[in-house]
């Protein structure tokens, strides 16, 4: 699914060049549920927004699902986005202004989806994560835990193969948290490959398989405890 | 992401930043208005000069003597004083086919005098001809008899504003005024109405040909008004005018004849131009609320970097992100545009209620134009605000960076 050749991101910090990610191979499969951990600055952000192509690489080959992505234009690397790709932010990035129904719609808006068709799915979505009665609330109406909800709602209505979280429970507590996780790890289940930006030692414990960064490097790739056997 | 779609989009951020929206859509319609009403009272212009000109009789032939010509060679020494057009052409003009009446006029001024009041005005010297020629009417008593067309007659008709002057509400008719040295008997008053271009015959008073000759000592005209009988034959007669008057002037060219139609053309062509000059100008405050478009864009685009940033992430295209900005913008400006029209017509519709005797009309063309112009500075301004939010790179743009 995912196929990284030693790929480089080198960033200018002021004067100095500044390099995010070390070369660096990785391969995920379809269906795997991977943590991304590290200390700050170790460039597990600058990961997955390659990954996402978000990012372009210095150096190397990305492979998303078979396609080389190098050398697409900006346009083609949207729509591999909008096909392939869902996002899900540790600051949520709603639209403030739009209801949760809305902002679920966004991503169908963008990739041309008629509107007759948009009310089942986004109302199918919204069920699934528990949120049919808020769909009309903002924002700024919902709790935190609600709101990421709304988000990896937005990020799987348009069905992607690959789920990218950066630091989903980041600004969640304890409950709100461990309920986008089961989420997480549901969707999971259903098939869908999922990598996950933490810090959080316990989240990445639950991942089937996690890599460690340090300074752009991968330090550690191993798969986690499986809880089947625990 | 199809039209509808960027439509309300656009229509929940602007609903959600009301104030500014308002007033942006606000200094686009005072751009789009002042099109309106400043090109309503130029057509307005020349729709009441065309109006004007109509009244005077669709078929008349304004003679004056000399000519305005150009002339290759250079211009002879002496004699070049154009002879006198005299009430004896008038008379032979009357009787040339496809003529139906010929009013004289003989101008000067004089002061007219009652008793201790006195104003100095215009005397017109013409025939009982005038009145039916330029259309005038009466508000008491009659016109110039018909037994002044070819004698001198102490009678007068004055302009209304001049009876209030010498006879202060009261009743002027059959009182006797004089006029430079003479005395004429008042048989007739002016209605209000009888204001016509060129001359405000409100404030004058007309005598009978022979008794201005007389009073001015002169027998030149100031023009013959020539009331031509249809506008089939109009060359046809204007080419009789001409040669009776070289046979009668020793065989010189010597008078200049304007056709109202060709005066009519003139005017029509001048202030046309004048609505459009008005119209560009009123333009130039669509230019600055384009100006204003683009620092709204600016901002708008620099406070949802974030959402730029996060739509791109969902996959947006550049393309589809320049669309959005540029479609806010355009909402913006059709909005005010809209806003613009209704304001403008609005201010026409009062503008006549308060003039009902002067046109105003915002033409079409301007209405189109002004809208056209307003979209156009909402698209044009708005391009590089948005080539700015397109070219954002979404992962600086979700953390807030440009």
């Amino acid at each position: 699914m995912i196929r990284l050749d030693a790929v480089e991101k080198r960033y200018q910090l002021g004067a100095r060049p500044f390099t995010a990610l070390q070369p660096t191979d990785l391969e995920v499969s379809a269906g795997e549920y991977l943590a991304i951990t590290g200390p700050s600055g170790s460039g597990k952000s600058t990961l997955l927004n390659l990954i996402g192509l978000l990012d372009r690489p210095d150096a190397g080959q990305y492979c998303l699902d078979g396609q080389a992505t190098e050398n697409l234009q900006e346009e083609a690397r949207a729509a591999l986005r909008r096909r392939y790709i869902g996002f899900v932010f540790q600051a949520f990035h709603l639209v403030a202004r739009l209801s949760a129904f809305e902002n679920v719609e966004l991503p169908l808006m963008l990739a041309g989806v008629p509107r007759r068709e948009r009310r089942p799915r986004i109302e199918a979505v919204l069920a699934r994560i528990g949120l049919s009665e808020v769909a009309e609330h903002r924002p700024g109406q919902l709790s935190g835990g609600q709101n990421q909800r709304v988000a990896i709602a937005r990020a799987i209505v348009m069905n992607p193969r690959l789920l990218l979280a950066d630091e989903p429970t980041g600004n969640l507590d304890q409950a709100a948290g461990a309920a986008v996780v089961e989420l997480l790890e549901g969707l999971n289940r259903d098939g869908m490959t999922v990598l996950m930006v933490t810090h959080n030692p316990e989240l990445a414990a639950r991942c089937r398989r996690r890599i460690r960064l340090v300074d752009g490097c991968i330090v550690e790739d191993s798969p986690s405890w499986d809880r089947s056997t625990a | 992401m199809g039209p509808v779609d960027r439509l309300s989009f656009n229509a929940q951020l602007l609903k959600r930043h009301r104030v500014r929206a308002l007033l942006l859509v606000l200094t686009i319609a005072i751009g789009v208005a002042s099109v309106v009403m400043l090109t309503a009272v130029g057509e307005g212009a020349r729709r009441y000069v065309v109006r004007e000109f109509s009244a005077l009789g669709s078929e008349l032939l304004i003679i004056l003597p000399g000519r305005i010509e150009t002339s290759g060679g250079a211009p002879p020494l002496y004699g070049t004083t154009p002879r006198d057009l005299t009430l004896e052409d008038a008379q032979a003009l009357s009787l040339l086919s496809g003529v139906v009446r010929v009013a004289p006029v003989l101008a000067g001024t004089a002061r007219v005098s009652r008793g201790a009041r006195a104003r100095d005005v215009v005397i017109i010297g013409s025939t009982p001809a005038l009145f039916p020629v330029r259309d005038l009417r009466l508000a008491q008593g009659r016109g110039l008899p018909a037994a002044a067309a070819n004698r001198a007659q102490p009678v007068c008709v004055l302009g209304d504003t001049l009876a209030r002057a010498l006879f202060d509400g009261a009743s002027p008719m059959y009182q006797w005024v004089r006029i430079g040295d003479r005395r004429f008997r008042v048989i007739g008053v002016l209605q209000t109405a009888g204001e016509h271009l060129g001359m405000d015959l409100r404030d004058m008073a007309v005598i009978p040909a022979r008794s201005a000759e007389q009073l001015f000592d002169t027998q030149s005209l100031f023009r013959i008004l020539v009331q031509l009988e249809g506008p089939a034959q109009q060359a046809a007669v204007e080419a009789r005018v001409r040669a009776l008057i070289r046979e009668r002037h020793d065989g010189e060219d010597d008078v200049t004849l304007i056709s109202q139609d060709a005066l009519l053309a003139t005017f029509d062509r001048i202030l046309r131009m004048l609505t459009l000059i008005l119209g560009a100008i009123a333009a130039i405050s669509l230019v600055v609320a384009g100006v204003l478009i683009m620092n709204l864009s600016l901002i708008s685009v620099a406070q949802r970097r974030a959402e730029i940033g996060l739509l791109k992430a969902l996959g947006a295209s550049a393309r589809q992100v320049r669309r959005l900005f540029l479609d806010e913008a355009l909402l913006l400006a059709a909005l005010g545009a809209g806003a613009g029209l209704l304001l403008g017509e609005a201010a026409v519709a009062v503008a006549l209620r308060l003039l009902p005797q002067f046109p105003f009309a915002a033409p079409l063309w301007a209405d189109l134009a002004a809208v056209a112009v307003a979209l156009l500075c909402g698209a044009l301004f708005a391009w590089w605000p948005a080539s700015q939010a397109a070219r954002l790179d979404p992962v600086r743009a979700l953390r807030g960076l440009a």
